[in-house]
């Protein structure tokens, strides 16, 4: 494995954060816009709190994401930028009215809570579907050279992800994500009725997960052939579908038997595991199907360097992220102040 | 409108945002840390108060910056792919940097907004002295990189391609510190004099409220020294760019010949064509004196370069002198409340220096804008001075025009929203009744707890 390869896998790590903890956050307000029956309003306080404290701590991921990916890989990042540029402004304008209307929501004028409880929650809905899109036209292999880039508007920065595989994997990221918050919040809840509805919230994401596995893995035949033969063929193939099929069924089987901590740990799994799916599946590109990770790589100066300050970072970060964690996420729900 | 002008554009607007957010975010922590330790010292209710309700503003301001924060990291690449392609391994060092002292500031900053009564006092007062000292880090980083494009190094140039990528001594270029300097100082003063000046305001009308004194008090303690020792970093940054970027030097002061015994050009109105500034107010010999600590010195003009490599000269002058006088209105003020001060005078029944104050309140976010219009337009043309033009890095996308729009109307509806949400936080601070003995030393019982607008 050389210098490339270990930072686009520590790249990979951040992505996997934020997609377990951030994505967590934005399923959060998916389930606010679905907020429904009698406990609505406990339902999307429960969703609130939970979000609070973490949610900018979560969202760095992404930063840490993107400016490893621009120090490390600066011609992917180039690229990236230029041919996903709709998709990538369109996530960012629901980052910023997600993360704002969260906190005017919060911290705001009490009459207008539920007009921002409303922008927070379609924000929430449609970032994670175009984060998804991205990387799904990634995967697809229409981001290189060698893309469908026919050379005209369309062809150059529409169609690489205005496509179904694309869309299905942003629909599949979109459910992942709604998934790990409803398994999440069924262990915040303080009381049982709104800890079920979110139980109930969690099987049937965790179904439509699986709908939606299939559905990605259908269009893949013909459009992200090189993802496909990953996933079936590669020798790793087998040993990871079998850890990923393990842990979606312990996930699903934990929620039905309540058994709330094993469920989260187990959701969490499955998905940095389809995550990882994807990675190998790719490797050795970090955009396929022209653009390796060797090729994209920044001068070894630069790695050696920046692995350094990853693991000074480390040592700073993660006694801190656990700190926050401790704090927030593992004492007893119940005295978590409303209003700071 | 061509593309280039509006990624520009899109690019000014977003940076002009995200730069008031960003400098509160830096200062903001400073003072509720300070307000919360005065609070465990003195036992003072009030002080906590302030704390809570500076950590709501700041929560609302942090996430804002946090957000346009995220904009800008990305727009490097939609924007300006180029520029990253070339530049990205040499100088995303210190943005790399950048994000593990962000992380620690908005892991802090969750626990500091939430954590009141979750973690003891102690362990809650050094998670916000970890906010405020991570947010300053992650300005010095953001800075330092900023600093890089106006004195590349770290590299050599061989056929268009960087070689030989040094990322330590790219951080290390040479307007590096004077540049971190600046803006750290310059965060402190605006944001400083800002709340001072919202305060004074509201003690013109109540000078006797408890709440507003002290929050002026330690507003003034963050934002008057910061203020005071700015005009000696500006005054460093100028001899910086007198040596190493003449150009942007000749078109702050609209210096159109290189002469000996060069004059400070204040105010007058530019004219690149016929390369005269009309309406100005010429001293002589002071911009030698200033750049160089000699009045003989030769400051070399805009006529060093090609008209074809200059920068628009009125914008950048005219920037400039906001950016000095701004500067100059905050640090005399700063030293005058000082005198008064040190002569424990009741700074809150001076009427003329609440007044004064009160003024401030917009100049130093006016003054960080200009100076960034300074540095920023003062570079062009160029993106990495003398090796890369802005018209060379901008992505080959068309339709600019589309997402700069889309993000000045998604600003200018977040300015207005924010805007709203602090007045509504500020009128309702908090009635006096509850403090007023503590602080009328004459057991005043004036009725004015109503500081409503």
């Amino acid at each position: 494995m050389s210098l490339a390869d270990l930072v686009a896998g520590v790249i990979f790590v951040a992505l996997n954060a934020y997609a377990v903890l951030g994505g967590a956050d934005f399923g959060g307000g998916v389930w606010d816009l679905l907020a429904l029956g009698p406990r609505k309003a406990r339902q999307r306080e429960l969703i609130a709190e939970a979000i609070g404290p973490v949610w900018e701590a979560n969202h760095v991921w992404l930063i840490l994401a993107i400016v490893l990916l621009f120090t490390c890989f600066p011609p992917a990042f180039a690229r990236l930028g230029t041919r996903l540029h709709i998709p990538l402004s369109l996530v960012l304008i629901g980052i910023v009215l997600r993360g704002s209307a969260f906190t005017f929501w919060r911290y705001g004028a009490d009459e207008e809570q539920r007009n921002w409880g409303m922008v927070f929650a379609i924000a929430s809905l449609m970032t994670p579907l175009l984060l998804g899109t991205t990387a799904g036209a990634i995967a697809s292999g229409a981001v290189g050279d060698g893309g469908w880039g026919s050379g005209d508007f369309y062809g150059t920065y529409v169609a690489p992800w205005l496509n179904p595989f694309a869309l299905s994997v942003g629909m599949f990221a979109l459910i992942a994500f709604a998934f790990l918050a409803a398994v999440y919040l069924t262990l915040e809840a303080r009381d049982r009725e709104v800890r079920e509805d979110f139980r109930r919230r969690a099987l049937a994401s965790g179904v439509g997960l699986f709908l939606a596995a299939v559905v990605v893995l259908l269009l893949s035949l013909n459009r992200a052939p090189r993802v496909r033969e990953g996933l079936i063929f590669a020798a790793w193939a087998v040993p990871l579908h079998l850890l990923t099929a393990a842990a979606a069924i312990t996930a699903l089987v934990a929620l039905w038997a309540r058994r709330w901590r094993v469920a989260r740990v187990a959701a969490a799994a499955q998905v940095s595991l389809i995550l990882w799916g994807w990675a190998l599946s790719q490797y050795p590109y970090i955009l396929p199907p022209d653009l390796s990770i060797a090729n994209a790589a920044a001068p070894a100066a630069t790695l050696r360097l920046v692995l350094a300050a990853l693991v000074a970072g480390a040592v700073l970060l993660l006694p801190s992220l656990y700190y926050l964690f401790r704090i927030f996420k593992m004492g007893n729900p119940s005295s978590v102040n409303r209003h700071p | 409108m061509s593309d280039l002008l509006a990624a520009r554009s899109q690019m000014a607007v977003s940076l002009a945002f995200h730069i008031v957010f960003a400098i509160i975010g830096i200062a903001m922590p400073v003072m509720m840390v300070l307000a919360e330790r005065r609070w465990q010292v003195t036992g003072h209710a009030i002080y906590l108060d302030l704390a809570k309700r500076w950590a709501k503003g700041t929560a609302i301001l942090f996430a804002v910056g946090a957000v346009s924060g995220t904009v800008l990291s990305f727009e490097l690449g939609l924007l300006w792919p180029r520029f990253m392609a070339f530049a990205g391994a040499i100088i995303g060092m210190p943005f790399s940097l950048e994000g593990f002292a962000f992380f620690t500031e908005a892991i802090f900053l969750g626990i500091y907004l939430y954590g009141w009564d979750r973690i003891s006092s102690r362990a809650h007062l050094w998670a916000g002295v970890a906010v405020a000292v991570s947010g300053t880090a992650s300005g010095i980083f953001v800075v330092i990189a900023n600093a890089w494009m106006n004195a590349p190094t770290g590299f050599e140039l061989v056929n268009g391609q960087a070689v030989n990528v040094q990322p330590l001594a790219a951080m290390a270029n040479a307007a590096a510190l004077s540049q971190a300097l600046h803006m750290t100082l310059a965060a402190y003063a605006a944001t400083g004099f800002a709340v001072a000046g919202i305060h004074a305001f509201l003690l013109l009308k109540d000078p006797a409220n408890a709440f507003h004194r002290r929050a002026l008090e330690i507003a003034l303690i963050v934002g008057a020294p910061a203020a005071v020792l700015q005009p000696i970093s500006g005054d460093l940054s100028a001899r910086h760019i007198a040596v190493h970027q003449p150009v942007k030097l000749a078109a702050a002061e609209a210096l159109f010949r290189t002469q000996t015994g060069a004059p400070l050009t204040l105010g007058g109105w530019p004219d690149a064509a016929a390369r005269e500034t009309r309406f100005a107010v010429h001293v002589p010999y002071v911009l030698s004196l200033l750049a160089f600590h000699d009045p003989h010195a030769v400051v070399k003009g805009l006529d060093q370069v090609p008209v074809s490599e200059w920068p628009n000269v009125r914008a950048v002058h005219l920037s400039f002198d906001v950016m000095v006088a701004a500067g100059t209105y905050l640090a005399l003020v700063a030293l005058w409340t000082g005198w008064l001060a040190w002569r424990r005078a009741d700074l809150a029944h001076n009427r003329r220096l609440m007044r004064a104050l009160a003024l401030a309140t917009p100049l130093g976010f006016l003054a960080v804008e200009a100076g960034w219009m300074v540095t920023e337009l003062g570079r062009q043309p160029w993106v990495i001075y003398g090796v890369l033009k802005t018209a060379d890095a901008v992505t080959p996308m068309p339709g600019l025009m589309v997402p700069f729009l889309t993000f000045t109307l998604l600003y200018c509806f977040l300015g207005v929203i924010v805007a709203w949400l602090l007045y509504r936080h500020i009128i309702r601070s908090p009635a006096v009744p509850e403090w007023r003995e503590f602080y009328m030393p004459g057991g005043g019982t004036r009725e004015t707890g109503k500081e409503t607008a």
